[in-house]
């Protein structure tokens, strides 16, 4: 409630996340994808935007993108800018110092992302010591604080425990912690919670929220699920097809949602109180990326779409920071 | 439908409802006193043996014709409990009765028989196909292995292909991974159909699955449903998913059923404060409402060594001392089908809030 009362402020903020016209292709000897296709949005300092999007609709290669943690077969192309620092021209080394002094990512599956052969300390005093060169003594301090931070019950005890003794709540706790060890300013999260269950979820996400408030990160969080992204999110983009096609303040998105698949997502998603009734969902699956139709890619499921829909790709339109890619506007 | 694969298999006498024995009133299943413990440690040489309990002591029943829900979170053993029922584990202890006939033992169904009437779809859509088979060829296995001949059973594959939606010209002849994960799962469905099911086990069947494709399976379902007359067994993590199908629900907590009840009543007014929490925890889908304070803390505990009494009273703020002593049975506080295991809301039990023993009172909602 506090994040959504702060909107305005946060807009005239100055943009620590600056990504314009991003595009990532993925190129090999058999094959030849355009996965992320001109892509463009800004974080502030304090704000959290949530990307949502199907599986296969880029919205996780672009978070990857903003770190390049993307393999070698992708070219990615546009700019991105990270406080003012032009993230694709960096070489390895200064690769390496941003990753997570500036910008870190919390992944969805904490069992895959920690060591099982080390401590959580030893994970965190590790990457403190790294990046801020102080001693081992002083790093395994700093690791006690952030499981403090991250409120995992007897932190000290924690310190020696490895993943695997961990429940996944803590785990994740753990990641956080991990993410935040070295006072990044942007956070990326990738489906944080997908792997929790719900009674745990929703104390991650009210961590987040509390962190973001205290710590004035700009977050970025990528989730297909609508509730997470109502939980967090002051600003929203929905990705389809390797596209953004809508975005705009949270409030604004969920009230009065303007593009077809935006609308066609609410209505397919289940909730409460609507027991037994069919549901409306949208036809069809989404597009193959290596076979886009020439239009609008929405188009062969939209339930709006006219004939000039199929003809050429739609402009982007902008009415008041509330941002829509559909030929009706 | 019905009855060419009734004729094709069995007797002409065997046709009308052949497989509708105990009529309308009879559980189309019932199952009493499951349990399942895994051993993680053998207790040779003076060691003690150290188990995880999966299932313990699980009872309920499947109305012919309803859809029961069944929620819970990981580790809670309701993927277990639905293996065990399909036999893909065989329990410690406990029975189970398909349509008045006992599974397993010498005068009972045999475990052919059951499973061709209980057919089960799993999760992860691609993994629980043969890779190497073509999908007519994977529907058709099923057939074949009871019996019915080659071209027979590709007819059929053809028939339950187009009742889920598949266009059979043109997805027969394909591999699993020329498919959509929405294909996949409607593949997964029309298999478990091919058999002619009375009761299919969904065990997340849609949770893979993204938002719009998962509201076309669901409808699917619902659709197959009243078509074929089919009783689901639907588990899931996703609450709502669970209330948009279900007629009944069942929710399990570290091996326990901890309460059951028809679908208004249980989202209504929960009465175990673990489903309490459970459903508090749901995300809203709007910004306005956005939950404060987490409904439950900590994670579930280690079912390795559950808490003795109550299983739920380490995350319980109801929890007392006879919590801790005695374990709560299932009963019903108001009298009807919702039924509940916690001391709080059993009279006599002992604890503060569940008011004295005699007639039932009606629960604090």
């Amino acid at each position: 409630m506090q994040k959504l009362a702060k909107d305005e402020t946060s807009l005239t903020a100055y943009p620590l996340v600056e990504v314009s016209d991003l595009s990532v292709r993925f190129v090999s000897r058999d094959l030849d994808i355009s996965v992320v296709n001109g892509v463009s949005f800004e974080v502030a300092a304090g704000e959290a935007l949530c990307i949502l999007g199907e599986s296969g609709s880029g919205k996780s290669v672009t978070l990857r993108a903003l770190m390049r943690l993307l393999p070698p077969t992708a070219q990615v192309g546009g700019r991105i800018a990270l406080d003012g620092m032009d993230v694709l021209s960096l070489g390895p080394r200064e690769l390496r110092k941003i990753r997570g002094g500036l910008v870190s990512m919390i992944f969805q599956e904490p069992m895959t992302a920690l060591d099982p052969v080390f401590t959580v300390g030893t994970q965190i005093t590790e990457s403190v010591v790294a990046h801020d060169g102080v001693s081992h003594a002083a790093g395994r301090k700093r690791a006690l604080e952030l499981l403090e931070l991250v409120q995992i019950p007897s932190a000290a005890r924690r310190l020696d425990a490895y993943p695997h003794e961990l429940s996944g709540g803590l785990r994740q706790r753990a990641m956080i912690a991990m993410a935040l060890s070295c006072r990044p300013r942007v956070l990326l999260a990738d489906e944080p919670t997908t792997a929790l269950d719900a009674t745990v979820q929703i104390q991650i996400l009210l961590l987040m929220r509390e962190l973001m408030r205290d710590l004035g990160m700009a977050v970025i969080i990528v989730t297909h699920d609508l509730g997470v992204a109502c939980e967090v999110a002051d600003t929203m983009a929905v990705m389809y097809a390797g596209r953004l096609v809508e975005s705009g303040s949270s409030l604004e998105l969920m009230e009065n949602p303007a593009h077809p698949y935006t609308r066609g997502l609410l209505r397919s998603t289940v909730h409460g109180g609507m027991r037994g009734a069919p549901l409306d969902p949208i036809p069809g699956s989404p597009p193959d990326l290596a076979d886009l139709p020439p239009g609008c890619a929405f188009e062969p499921r939209c339930p709006e779409r006219e004939a000039r829909c199929a003809a050429c790709e739609p402009p982007a339109r902008d009415r008041d920071g509330h941002f829509v890619r559909c030929i009706r506007g | 439908m019905r009855q060419t694969l009734a004729s094709a298999r069995s007797p002409a006498s065997e046709t009308i409802g052949p497989l509708d024995r105990g009529g309308p009133a009879q559980p189309l299943l019932l199952v009493n006193g499951l349990r399942k413990y895994f051993p993680i440690k053998s207790g040779g040489l003076g060691g003690s043996a150290t188990y995880v309990k999966a299932v313990d002591d699980v009872s309920f029943d499947v109305k012919k014709g309803e859809t029961l829900g069944v929620v819970g979170e990981s580790g809670c053993g309701k993927s277990t409990t639905a293996r065990l029922l399909i036999r893909l584990i065989e329990p410690d202890s406990g029975t189970i009765v398909l349509d008045g006939d006992p599974v397993g033992g010498p005068r009972g169904l045999s475990l052919r028989e059951m499973r061709r009437q209980v057919q089960m779809v799993f999760q992860d859509s691609y993994a629980s196909l043969n890779p190497r088979l073509t999908i007519r060829d994977t529907i058709a296995f099923g057939l074949k292995a009871n019996g019915i001949d080659r071209a027979t059973a590709g007819k059929r594959a053809g028939t339950v292909l187009d009742l889920v939606g598949l266009n059979p010209s043109m997805f027969e002849q394909r591999y699993p991974h020329e498919l959509s994960g929405g294909q996949r799962q409607r593949v997964n469905i029309a298999r478990a159909l091919a058999l002619e099911p009375r009761l299919v086990m969904l065990d997340e069947a849609v949770s893979a699955l993204d938002k719009s494709v998962e509201a076309q399976v669901l409808n699917l379902l619902q659709e197959l449903k009243s078509r074929l007359s089919l009783t689901y067994i639907f588990i899931s993590h996703d609450l709502n998913v669970v209330q948009h199908v279900s007629d009944r629900v069942l929710v399990m907590y570290l091996g326990k059923v901890i309460e059951l009840g028809p679908v208004d009543a249980l989202y209504r007014n929960p009465l175990h404060p673990y489903t309490e929490g459970l459903l508090s925890s749901r995300l809203s889908m709007s910004p306005r409402k956005r939950i404060e304070k987490p409904p439950l803390s900590g994670d579930p505990p280690n079912p390795v060594n559950p808490p003795s009494g109550c299983r739920f009273r380490t995350r319980c703020h109801l929890a007392e001392d006879v919590c801790s002593k005695l374990e709560p049975k299932l009963g019903a506080p108001a009298g009807g089908p919702h039924i509940v295991a916690c001391h709080a809301r059993t009279p006599g039990s002992g604890h503060s809030l569940a008011g004295k023993a005699g007639p039932a009172t009606t629960p604090s909602s």
